[in-house]
């Protein structure tokens, strides 16, 4: 199997520039499509939040579009609507976001939107009491929900008092102690064009596109934006495995979560890691894991292993939805598998397995709009270099068997783990 | 053999239906093989057997045993999965285009030499129910369920896809073995094949994989016809969550009713536009709706939804609000009747649908750049209909007029045709 290298996003097809206000514009032409994707983020994450107000930068981010200084919500949605076209910010850890898509001839209006929505918006007091009542409808579901419950507390005793244990969309309790004029404030501190990035891919001349986003975005300024934080460091990885049990009334299957940390995603351990992670619970039908806990025993519908890694670190966990009365059966073959994977090293066969799946399945990640600009975010996001995708290949091939070894014993440890289920009477410690 | 442009439709002579689609925009090809069997074909006390049978297909034959499929899938980079529905189990890969053969000889070796090993039949029936446990603790599962038996007196559609709990713990190894001899033949199913290839070639592929099977006879249908509701009905689910669910059921058309078309524009502006696409393609939001304006606007609910799915027989359009915790479901009720009302009484203006015509085009446009999404339509649009279904989609939404949606609200969405169903916390309206 070959890949044409150059059909991937690369230097020779991305055209990345900045604006004299620092934002940073990636494009990447489709001919083929009608239609154009774009994505981006920006300064304003829910790091800032306040520990009182945990969810502002999420309210903040998603009340953008309840009305601009030029337009209220209903003529916003209007204009977007009868184009056919979307748009929607939110709040992640470390930045704010937004994504949007139209059909091509309608780019100008997306980019108008996205800028009078991020540069000028009005935060109208009805349209966030509306918004208001959403999230905590929201919060209250999330609260009687195993998976969401169950992640909940696994990142609250990961990271302990990192930002990273918080959620982004806050608490019940957190919600009514954010009001207009803490909007108004995360705003005008926070928002700003400094590290910011726009990410367009579809049926565009680039240099036209460089150009609305010129008009839209170029005069944007805020010299009191306050930039990201140091990054902190993250916790002392517990001394002994950590066990919590939620426990939700009514639920006919736990959530069960047992991870450790992960790597920060521009880390040199982050391939090595992710071939190994494939191995262990996803290649085929969810790797060793789903072999021993779906396949042979027969325990859960879904049971695999994730590997997140972000700025400053990650999380790398095995999630299972199971009966409760299979819960600690389940627990144990994970561990056996766990113990294996930091004992043994992987064979030459799941090695050359999970490095074919990484290669062939590169050129699929590209197929839509929406899968070349998640690429290019990737690039920039994490300051992956230009030729990332185009250099991949080589990079996966040259990935051994002890290389992973080595470095999934220097972040698991099958002794120091959290472990959490969320569910009914589930039998674990509470 | 039809051809036009990029596209070739043709019939094995064991009764296999082929389409083609080339497209050369990427190296990779969707490779889709549909069966005419889902729920709709179940009978009382075995419900669930489509898609139980759907899951033994990954187990393996005799020359694709499974511990060997994931991983020949996966090695070269591809992905593919099933699904089951009401009417329909589909099969799809996506691979490299250099290694379609692997899902050629797959598929077809898997249309009727798995072996349903009883072990591994045992061994699914927890992972099933494991995924139905799933399910269950969700209040939206729940009530979606309740409301289909309620939707329904005997037609199959009443009965969720996963099928009953008691039934998953009694049928039998010969039970999905039967179901899978009776249903997985050429003659009932689709093969739609999009992407990077020649199609000559493709032919000959196919030919070689897929002319040697027997063609079988063809399977009995056993859903009848059941006639509308003629009295609302009202279901309440209650359970330990604070959510409060309000739901709507009418009893729907099928896909090859123009009705189909009518409701669809309908939709789009009571509820939103919606897609029927499944790979991605993307959604447009539906603040402007009639519905969110009505109700969220009002603080009533704080989201509001509908849609519609495309099936042989007629299924349910939906209206589906999430409320806030504490509230009365009644005064959303009346709001929502309110708006029925109000497309029962007035007609809607020409602006109006020619705005649900664009959206309905731009959701087309974000569709088809996708192209598994092309290979789906190319099956699923035979699964109730012709493909010309597909082609016509947006020509047969541009008849739709004022008064034949006049119509189609005074006779589809009649309250006495319609299944009420409400999710309540068990503690009363809940703690708010």
């Amino acid at each position: 199997m070959t890949i044409n290298i150059h059909s991937l996003p690369g230097p020779e097809n991305i055209i990345r520039r900045q604006l004299d206000n620092g934002i940073t514009v990636l494009i990447r032409t489709n001919p083929d499509s009608p239609s154009i994707y774009l994505n981006g983020f920006y300064n304003g994450g829910s790091i800032f939040d306040p520990a009182g107000q945990l969810g502002l930068a999420d309210f903040t981010a998603l009340a953008l579009m309840r009305g601009s200084q030029q337009h209220n919500f209903q003529e916003l949605y209007d204009l977007l609507e009868t184009a056919g076209a979307s748009l929607s910010f939110d709040a992640a850890v470390h930045n704010a976001r937004f994504a949007g898509r139209a059909l091509a001839e309608d780019l100008p209006l997306l980019l108008n939107l996205l800028a009078e929505c991020l540069i000028q918006p009005a935060f109208p007091p009805e349209q966030l009491e509306i918004l208001r009542a959403q999230l905590f409808t929201g919060l209250t579901m999330r609260n009687q929900d195993t998976g969401s419950m169950a992640a909940l507390r696994f990142e609250e005793l990961l990271y302990g008092s990192h930002p990273y244990s918080r959620p982004v969309e806050g608490h019940l309790e957190t919600l009514p102690h954010i009001q207009r004029d803490d909007l108004i404030d995360f705003h005008q501190k926070y928002y700003g064009p400094r590290g910011m990035t726009i990410v367009i891919v579809g049926s565009i001349d680039p240099e036209a596109a460089f150009a609305l986003v010129q008009q839209a975005l170029g005069s944007w300024h805020n010299p009191a934006q306050i930039d990201m934080l140091e990054a902190a460091t993250l916790p002392a990885f517990p001394a002994q495995t950590i066990r919590q049990h939620v426990e939700l009334p009514g639920k006919s299957q736990c959530d069960l979560i047992i991870g450790w940390f992960g790597p920060m995603r521009n880390s040199p351990d982050y391939l090595p890691l992710s071939v190994g992670n494939n191995i262990l619970g996803q290649f085929g039908m969810m790797g060793r894991i789903g072999s021993s806990v779906r396949e042979k025993a027969g325990l859960a519908y879904y049971a695999s292993t994730s590997l997140g890694a972000s700025l400053m670190g990650g999380s790398w966990l095995v999630a299972a939805g199971v009966n409760p009365t299979n819960l600690e059966r389940a627990i144990d073959l994970i561990l056996v598998e766990l113990e294996r994977f930091t004992k043994e090293t992987v064979s030459d066969e799941e090695l050359n397995d999970s490095k074919a799946n990484f290669t062939g399945r590169l050129p699929m990640a590209f197929e839509s709009n929406a899968g070349v600009a998640s690429g290019l975010w990737n690039i920039e996001r994490y300051q992956l270099g230009l030729d990332y995708y185009q250099l991949y290949p080589q990079r996966i091939a040259a990935i051994n068997a002890e290389q992973i070894l080595e470095t999934t014993r220097r972040y698991l440890d099958p002794q120091r783990l959290v472990i959490v289920d969320a569910g009914t009477n589930a039998g674990g410690m509470a | 053999m039809f051809q036009m442009t990029n596209l070739t439709e043709t019939t094995l002579e064991n009764g296999l239906t082929v389409f083609l689609k080339e497209i050369h925009t990427a190296p990779l090809i969707s490779h889709w093989i549909w069966y005419r069997v889902g729920s709709r074909d179940e009978v009382p006390g075995k419900t669930g057997v489509s898609h139980w049978v759907e899951h033994m297909l990954f187990k393996g034959t005799p020359r694709f045993p499974s511990t060997d499929l994931d991983k020949m899938i996966s090695r070269v980079g591809g992905s593919w999965n099933a699904y089951t529905y009401l009417d329909w189990t589909a099969f799809f890969e996506k691979l490299p285009a250099d290694q379609i053969d692997l899902a050629l000889d797959l598929e077809s070796d898997r249309m009727q030499h798995c072996t349903f090993d009883p072990e591994e039949v045992e061994s699914e029936r927890t992972v099933i129910i494991s995924e139905r446990e799933g399910h269950e603790n969700s209040p939206y599962f729940r009530l979606d369920e309740a409301m289909q038996q309620q939707s329904f007196d005997r037609h199959p559609y009443r009965n969720e896809v996963i099928g009953e709990k008691a039934d998953l713990h009694t049928l039998t190894r010969d039970d999905l073995y039967n179901h899978y001899r009776t249903y997985y033949t050429p003659g009932n199913a689709v093969l739609a094949i999009a992407g990077d290839f020649d199609t000559q070639t493709m032919l000959a592929k196919i030919e070689k994989y897929y002319a040697k099977l027997p063609s079988g006879p063809q399977p009995p249908r056993p859903a009848q016809l059941e006639a509308p509701l003629t009295q609302e009905r009202r279901v309440e689910v209650t359970g330990p969550e604070d959510t409060i669910l309000l739901s709507l059921s009418y009893r729907a058309p099928d896909a090859n009713q123009p009705d189909f078309f009518t409701l669809t524009i309908l939709d789009s502006l009571l509820s939103g536009p919606s897609s029927l696409n499944m790979f991605g393609g993307g959604s447009i939001s539906n603040k402007t709706s009639r519905l969110y304006r009505a109700l969220v606007e009002q603080g009533l609910a704080v989201a509001a939804s509908g849609g519609m799915r495309a099936t042989t027989h007629p299924f349910l359009y939906d209206l589906n609000l999430v409320l806030p915790p504490g509230s009365d479901p009644e005064p959303a009720l009346q709001a929502v009747d309110e708006q029925i009302q109000r497309l029962q009484n007035e007609r809607v203006s020409q602006d109006d649908i020619q705005r649900a015509l664009k959206q309905a085009r731009a959701l087309f446009a974000y569709g088809s750049e996708n192209i598994s999404n092309q290979g789906f339509w190319m099956g699923y649009a035979n699964m109730f209909g012709k493909y010309d279904w597909f082609l016509n989609y947006v020509s047969e939404l541009e008849k739709v007029t004022p008064e034949m949606i006049l119509q189609a609200a005074q006779t589809w969405l009649n309250p006495a045709r319609r299944v009420v169903g409400i999710y309540l916390p068990e503690n009363g309206t809940g703690a708010a």
